[in-house]
């Protein structure tokens, strides 16, 4: 599927701001990959063993099942925003990277 | 009920209007397979939440909330969350890397034909599981939602599902299923909302009267007969240990894998990202997706404890109905109407997303490169084999949904989403990631994830179970026999199968190409450099 490219790819790959920004961005793709699958998976393991403690009510009616499960919701957007935030950086130094190739 | 009928038959015009508007502007492989790449942001953001967004969460998730209660309701979560693994792990490097399907990407450093084959493979079990299951969903939902109108049957629903997403698809390619799971994706919101606020109204937009009424719910209990008070926010009455005989809290757990990993790995979700500018659009896109993909979810809370606590448990008939009844209660008939066709718009988007992701990879990445080597022998040729493709595929999938209609199916979707965790995320992510990636491996790791996942669920309660004689045929067991293996998603093994295959085998075969190919991928999917650029209109 690749066209034949004059693009020297051995050379950016070297550049050592390609580097950079690669270890940058994987510490973040694994750490927060990491962090929401771990409070995800966190939902089924505490309402699954622990039914008792998560059937405590502690805002009116509304219990910590129900409060946890729509905590992941605002986990998942808030995770979202701070991924486009850090992206929008990356795409900057990733345009630098590539300038002039 | 002829309202539904009038209100359906609108949109069928409507979007038949985008289908011949499409056609027009089909004039390459780009436009047909990938809409020219020219899908916005929000435009792809609404794109992909009608494309996911099967009848099976809209009617299912409401009706198990109305059922289960809070086990309802944490089942939904997950549908969201998944959404993460595609933004931050696939989205975009996807983008950056690949043409029409999924197996460009894994194409681009290995041997082409050999992963292509198996990726074609998975790509079109994948999609024929989700499509068969979603068409008698069809036929199931006309019996349900059009008792008074007897001259429509079962068949029939089937037979115009498929005859019209063969039309969307052979005519109009992408850009008409583009459009025609956006305006689903508005309607289905619109009804959804429209819905919660009626349900607001009736506890006078109070949710401390809203949670009382849901903490206290009297009914009629459907097996003892009894007259019972539950707390319907309270965890365990569908997959606590007690209900499950101790095995549905690990279930729901490799329930969450599949959903959380196979999400990621879906044809026709991943295909999506290829119709935007570029990686940054597509990124925009998943966001949109995820705040559209979210709200939903979170109104189910309206939807199903709506019902619950309005209609009452023992008033609703089947789970399906649901939220078409408490529309009827809430609304009248005309929003009955109005959901009654919402729910077939919503099957009519999902199928064409995934008859196009089916025909494009069997015709770019079967016909065009395992067969002819990569060259198309005429111009034209490749978008000419995907459009018989779809023919073909809307013929199977309408005889297999009129055959299996009387066929308990439900572990139809489960299946899909095991695949797609198990087969297409593991080579997904290392093709990405892991230099050692070798041809052996993805191959491994395919034939592996895709196995294991069939066979498990063969083998598991969805399939095997010993059920009384007198239950009717589409509740049955396929297999009459105590299950071999105890859970009903096989996400939990099947994912750590597939890595494993994907990892042992590329260590036991490596390949220097591939290896010296990743210096190239990781560049391009990182910086955009090289993407395939949209085309001007």
């Amino acid at each position: 599927m690749t066209e034949k490219s004059p693009v020297n790819w051995a050379q950016i790959e070297a550049k050592p701001a390609f580097q950079a920004l690669l270890g940058r961005k994987a510490r973040f793709i694994i750490s927060s990959t990491l962090f929401f699958v771990a409070y995800y998976f966190a939902l089924p393991v505490l309402v699954g063993y622990f039914p008792d403690l998560m059937k405590k009510e502690v805002l009116g009616r509304l219990n910590l099942a129900y409060l946890f499960a729509l905590s992941q919701f605002f986990m998942a957007w808030a995770l979202a925003w701070i991924y486009t935030r850090k992206a929008a950086q990356w795409d900057k130094e990733a345009a630098e990277v590539v300038q002039g190739h | 009920m002829t309202i539904a009928v009038w209100m359906f038959l609108a949109f069928v015009v409507a979007t038949l209007g985008i289908t011949i508007w499409a056609a027009k502007k089909n004039t390459s492989a780009g436009a047909y397979f990938a809409a020219g790449r020219s899908i916005t942001g929000w435009q792809n953001g609404l794109a992909v939440a009608g494309d996911y967004m099967s009848a099976a969460s809209f009617l299912g998730i409401s009706g198990m909330i109305a059922f289960f209660g809070y086990d309802g309701f944490m089942y939904s979560v997950g549908w969201l969350v998944a959404y993460l693994t595609v933004l931050i792990v696939v989205a975009e490097p996807l983008r950056n890397a690949g043409k029409y399907t999924m197996a460009d990407l894994l194409a681009y450093r290995l041997t082409p034909r050999p992963v292509r084959a198996m990726a074609s493979l998975s790509t079109i079990t994948v999609s024929t599981f989700y499509m068969v299951a979603q068409m008698i969903g069809a036929g199931t939902l006309v019996k349900l939602l059009l008792q008074d109108l007897p001259w429509i049957s079962t068949e029939a629903a089937i037979i115009g599902v498929g005859v019209l997403m063969v039309v969307y698809v052979v005519f109009g390619g992408m850009l008409a299923t583009t459009w025609v799971q956006i305006i689903k994706a508005i309607l289905l919101m619109t009804g959804t909302i429209f819905l919660s606020v009626l349900v607001m109204k009736n506890f006078d937009f109070s949710f401390g009267k809203f949670f009382d009424a849901i903490a206290n719910l009297t009914y009629t209990d459907a097996k003892t007969k009894a007259e019972v008070t539950r707390n319907f926010l309270e965890p365990g009455m569908k997959f606590g240990a007690e209900v499950t005989k101790g095995w549905g809290p690990l279930d729901l757990i490799s329930l969450g894998l599949a959903l959380v990993f196979g999400t990621a790995g879906l044809p026709h979700i991943l295909v999506r990202f290829y119709t935007v500018p570029d990686a940054k659009t597509a990124r925009v896109s998943v966001v949109w997706a995820m705040v559209i993909i979210g709200t939903f979810y979170i109104l189910t809370t309206f939807l199903g404890f709506g019902a619950a606590t309005i209609l009452k448990p023992h008033n609703i008939p089947t789970d399906n109905m649901a939220a078409p009844q408490l529309a009827a209660t809430l609304g009248g008939p005309v929003f009955f109407a109005f959901i009654s066709a919402v729910a077939f718009a919503t099957i009519l988007a999902v199928v064409a997303g995934l008859t196009i992701s089916a025909s494009a990879s069997f015709a770019h990445d079967f016909y065009t490169n395992v067969l002819h080597h990569g060259k198309e022998h005429r111009p034209g040729e490749e978008v000419r084999v995907a459009r018989i493709t779809a023919f073909v595929v809307g013929a199977v999938s309408i005889f297999l949904a009129i055959k299996l209609q009387n066929v308990n199916v439900a572990f139809l979707v489960g299946l899909a989403f095991a695949v797609a965790a198990s087969a297409n995320l593991p080579v997904i992510v290392l093709s990405i990631f892991w230099k050692k990636f070798s041809t052996t491996g993805a191959v491994a790791g395919l034939a592996v994830g895709l196995l294991s996942s069939i066979v498990l669920i063969m083998l598991s309660p969805s399939i095997m179970g010993i059920d009384p004689a007198d239950l009717p045929a589409a509740k049955r067991h396929l297999i009459q026999a105590d299950a071999i293996f105890p859970l009903t998603n096989p996400g939990i093994l099947s994912i750590p199968l597939g890595f494993l295959a994907a990892i042992v085998g590329s260590l036991l075969k490596r390949e220097p190409e591939a290896e010296a190919k990743f210096t190239e991928l990781k560049v391009r999917a990182h910086t955009g450099l090289g993407a395939e650029k949209a085309t001007a209109h």
